[in-house]
């Protein structure tokens, strides 16, 4: 299949809250080494209260994810809850009144969605932070959407492992992390590895309904 | 780690709890927004109001600056984590009193978008919002860099003469100014001696060493800028007083306010300790103080460390810390 509709997807957002959930330890463990280690809680408790809302609930993509934006941005703060909420509020807007998802309309919620954490955080590639994740994902997508739904949202998946992965020998330039200089060399961004989590979980959960 | 916990989720609406029970003359909970406390002397028709907001485990700040000619609200975030846009908004919506409201917050990644985002929404109900963003740590950024600095105790002398300046019934501009001609008359360093741990967590986020400290200290474990042995309080307080004056070059007579602050696990005695030494290292550069704050003002939890903030005065500023002021923590 060349779509998937966009009506009746809660159970997408909800499957991509569950890898969050089942990572919180993981997600923590990563931030404490470089942050406070309260990433993986914070994210947890964002996307559990979000599944528990749209749990059971007849909704389409976009109103799943902005459930999802309104809870990490009036109840979670910190910097991921703008980052994030702001992320899925215009990735639902780049959808919305759409009936089917294809690889175009895809496209445009995955780059509206960078266009909204660029439009309020300042990181550029290579500062060590989610956007060292979502700015190769969207251009590997964009770059393999001509192949097709599935092989695109492969790549993307692809493209965002190497972009996570990327941070690891990254000196931290922005946030908090950004203060140890030459010490936040040597270890995974959080936020560029719950990013990864969020993208190759979408990709995996469309990828299934696609089939 | 041996605390007094129910859940940790539960920690900070726990703490504002009971807070606003404890100050319940000063400050209330909004009825809109439980990660908002608003002072009772707000809003007020006509003045402008002032609001802060940050992450939890800093108390008494933000929450203990609430209060008359102070802080009109505060936003409360989760345990060193930045408070949410909407509470931030909903903060400037409690403090406005229809003459524009100041928000005057510190320099950290979270804050400064949420504030941002927070400003946005307001403009919708047609408040006018001016910030100023604190920047006085001097060991996180060099002089040069003032711009990435973070913002620590010094925050607390911008919220007072803010805070006065509204309450002369100056417009917003001026209260702008008078709260970032504050902060820009602050420098602080921080010296810590042990680790904090956020409940959630469950263990320490950083360590130091014993027979260690660590110079240059954040507010939230960041690192300084050098780690070391150990020295006497008297060195210390002199290590302390070097970096924050030889930042300021400040002209001899000048008048100060010196805020010494424990980061929540130094005994009260040794931060007497650090004053006394300070205080002759200051008049040794021939300097006055004019008003000294010793005590836990602004922690980190349960860190072992103190900071040191020295705020330069004129005539302006001198009048408007000295006015009066009623809030749980000044």
């Amino acid at each position: 299949m060349t779509h998937i509709p966009n009506s009746g997807q809660a159970a997408i957002i909800e499957e991509v809250a569950e890898v969050i959930v089942a990572n919180k330890a993981w997600l923590s463990e990563i931030d404490g080494k470089i942050g406070d280690g309260d990433h993986g809680s914070n994210m947890a408790k964002g996307f559990g209260r979000a599944a528990e809302r749209i749990h059971g609930k007849d909704m389409s993509l976009d109103a799943a994810m902005l459930v999802l934006s309104d809870i990490l941005m009036s109840e979670i703060g910190g910097s991921m809850g703008p980052l994030y909420g702001l992320m899925f509020e215009d990735m639902a807007e780049a959808i919305k009144g759409r009936s089917e998802i294809d690889a175009e309309a895809f496209s445009a919620m995955l780059n509206a969605g960078l266009a909204a954490v660029q439009g309020v955080g300042n990181a550029q590639v290579g500062d060590k932070t989610l956007i060292d994740t979502l700015v190769p994902a969207v251009a590997a997508f964009d770059a393999h959407k001509d192949r097709g739904f599935a092989p695109a949202l492969a790549a993307m998946a692809a493209a965002a492992e190497q972009g996570r992965d990327s941070t690891i020998d990254l000196v931290a330039r922005i946030g908090r992390s950004s203060r140890l200089g030459e010490r936040s060399r040597g270890v995974l961004d959080a936020g560029a590895t719950s990013c990864c989590m969020i993208l190759t979980s979408l990709g995996t959960s469309i990828g299934k309904r696609l089939a | 780690m041996q605390r007094f916990l129910n859940d940790p989720d539960d920690l900070v609406d726990e703490t504002v709890a009971g807070f606003v029970k404890a100050h319940r003359d000063l400050v209330h909970l909004s009825p809109e927004n439980a990660r908002v406390v608003v002072s009772n002397f707000a809003p007020e028709a006509g003045r402008v109001g002032i609001v802060t907001g940050g992450g939890s485990g800093h108390e008494p700040a933000f929450i203990g600056y609430t209060g008359r000619n102070l802080v009109d609200a505060v936003a409360v975030g989760e345990i060193f984590s930045s408070p949410t846009a909407k509470s931030f908004a909903d903060a400037i919506k409690a403090a406005n009193g229809g003459a524009g409201v100041a928000v005057l917050y510190g320099n950290y990644a979270g804050d400064n978008m949420n504030v941002k985002m927070a400003a946005r929404m307001v403009a919708k109900d047609g408040i006018e919002v001016a910030t100023v963003v604190a920047n006085d740590d001097v060991c996180s950024a060099p002089a040069t860099e003032r711009e990435k600095r973070r913002g620590v105790a010094g925050e607390i002398f911008m919220w007072k003469i803010g805070g006065a300046k509204a309450a002369t019934g100056a417009p917003l501009a001026e209260v702008q100014a008078a709260a970032q001609k504050a902060i820009d008359a602050c420098r602080s360093v921080g010296v810590g001696l042990g680790p904090c741990t956020l409940p959630a967590v469950g263990h320490p986020n950083f360590q130091i060493a014993a027979g260690q400290m660590e110079v240059g200290i954040g507010h939230h474990g960041e690192p300084g800028t050098r780690v070391e042995a150990l020295r006497t309080a008297r060195d210390v307080a002199d290590d302390m007083v070097r970096l924050v004056m030889e930042d300021h070059a400040l002209p001899a007579g000048t008048e100060l306010a010196v805020l010494v602050s424990g980061l929540g696990a130094t005994p009260v005695n040794e931060l007497y300790v650090l004053y006394d030494r300070i205080e002759s290292q200051l008049a040794g550069l021939g300097m006055t103080v004019h008003r000294a704050f010793v005590g836990n003002y602004f922690t980190s939890l349960e860190m072992v460390g103190a900071t040191l903030t020295v705020m330069a005065l004129d005539d302006e500023l001198k009048a408007l810390l000295d006015m009066d002021c009623a809030s749980p923590a000044l």
